[in-house]
């Protein structure tokens, strides 16, 4: 998983988007979005926050900037531990080359000490999208944590693991009806970097404002999940 | 046993409810996920847990339990505390572990 090879696997599979999204996490989003200078590829930045619910969610940006300065507020409410390299094995940075750089100690396991709905507020603050992740699953999805989806909580989307189609999803749990419904692969090996997509239809250059104009259908844009 | 006895007993705190204490517990429940304790709890439990969102209060209504009891003295948010009071949910906290809470509550029944 280096940053050109994820590059090179995500364009041969056709895909235009893709977002880096590690647990709690932003390091080595830049190295993906530099990989992918001149590709065609638009790579989000972002991050798989799990909050104090120990809920996951996606968290995704326009700019490093905006991811960073989410990581950093992210950072402070982490749980107090180090990365143990030697039972969990090493955490890597590496460049654009998929060289290495440093060796990460922090401790990104477990949740932030983050409220979810505190949470979405903040990342909508930085100008981000708030999407719960994998909501059906019965450990850190949502749905399987809190039970029923909160009547309060802003989120843009919500993300279904890759077997549950969005028509199955609304049978099985009471969903807001305007709640977007994506899926995506959730890859964390090369080959299975597009495996399932969501398409979004968009009628400008690729953004954080078009995808929430997609996900709210405004205009011919839309979202589909084929 | 009843739940006000129990409250006295094990030192709880009534965070919301308290017009509701005289009623019966018939059983206890431990669970962190909500989903879990809407398949599995059952109406006039006690339930214990450390998860303080906003939903177990629906759970908790949804389910019918007894009291919902917050336990290691987590924090508990005043959205949580003004639902429960407005839906009548009993909700309680103990300052100690849930393993230490219902080993209390074990050795009274």
């Amino acid at each position: 998983m280096i940053p050109p090879l994820i590059v090179d696997e995500a364009l041969r599979k056709g895909l235009h988007i893709i977002a880096v999204t590690d647990h709690n996490a932003v390091g080595n989003a830049a190295a993906v979005m530099e990989a992918a200078v001149g590709s065609g590829l638009w790579v989000m930045p972002g991050m798989e926050l799990q909050c104090q619910e120990e809920v996951d969610a996606l968290c995704l940006f326009d700019t490093l900037e905006q991811a960073q300065a989410w990581e950093a507020q992210v950072r402070a409410v982490a749980l107090p531990f180090r990365h143990d390299a030697e039972r969990f094995g090493p955490q890597y940075r590496v460049n654009a080359e998929g060289d290495f750089i440093a060796e990460d100690d922090s401790f990104y396991q477990g949740p932030a000490q983050i409220p979810l709905e505190e949470a979405a507020a903040a990342v909508h603050a930085l100008g981000g999208l708030f999407i719960p992740a994998h909501i059906e699953r019965p450990m850190k999805g949502l749905l399987g944590v809190l039970g029923l989806w909160p009547a309060q909580l802003r989120a843009d989307a919500a993300e279904l693991s890759p077997n549950l189609r969005p028509s199955a999803a609304r049978q099985r749990f009471r969903l807001p009806p305007e709640l977007p419904l994506i899926t995506s692969s959730d890859a964390h090996w090369l080959a299975v970097i597009g495996s399932v997509m969501t398409i979004f239809v968009l009628e400008g250059p690729p953004s954080i404002a078009e995808l929430r104009r997609a996900l709210c259908g405004e205009g011919e844009r839309r979202v589909v999940v084929p | 046993m009843i739940l006000r006895d129990i409250v006295t007993q094990l030192d709880l705190q009534v965070l919301a409810g308290e017009g509701a204490l005289d009623q019966e517990v018939t059983g206890g429940y431990i669970a962190d996920l909500l989903s879990c304790v809407m398949a599995g709890a059952q109406p006039g439990q006690l339930w214990f847990t450390l998860q303080t969102h906003l939903n177990i209060v629906a759970v908790a209504s949804l389910v019918g339990v007894a009291a919902i009891v917050i336990t290691e003295a987590a924090a508990v948010g005043p959205e949580t505390i003004n639902r429960a009071a407005g839906e009548g949910v009993v909700l309680l906290r103990s300052a100690e572990p849930t393993f230490e809470t219902v080993m209390k509550l074990a050795r009274l029944l």
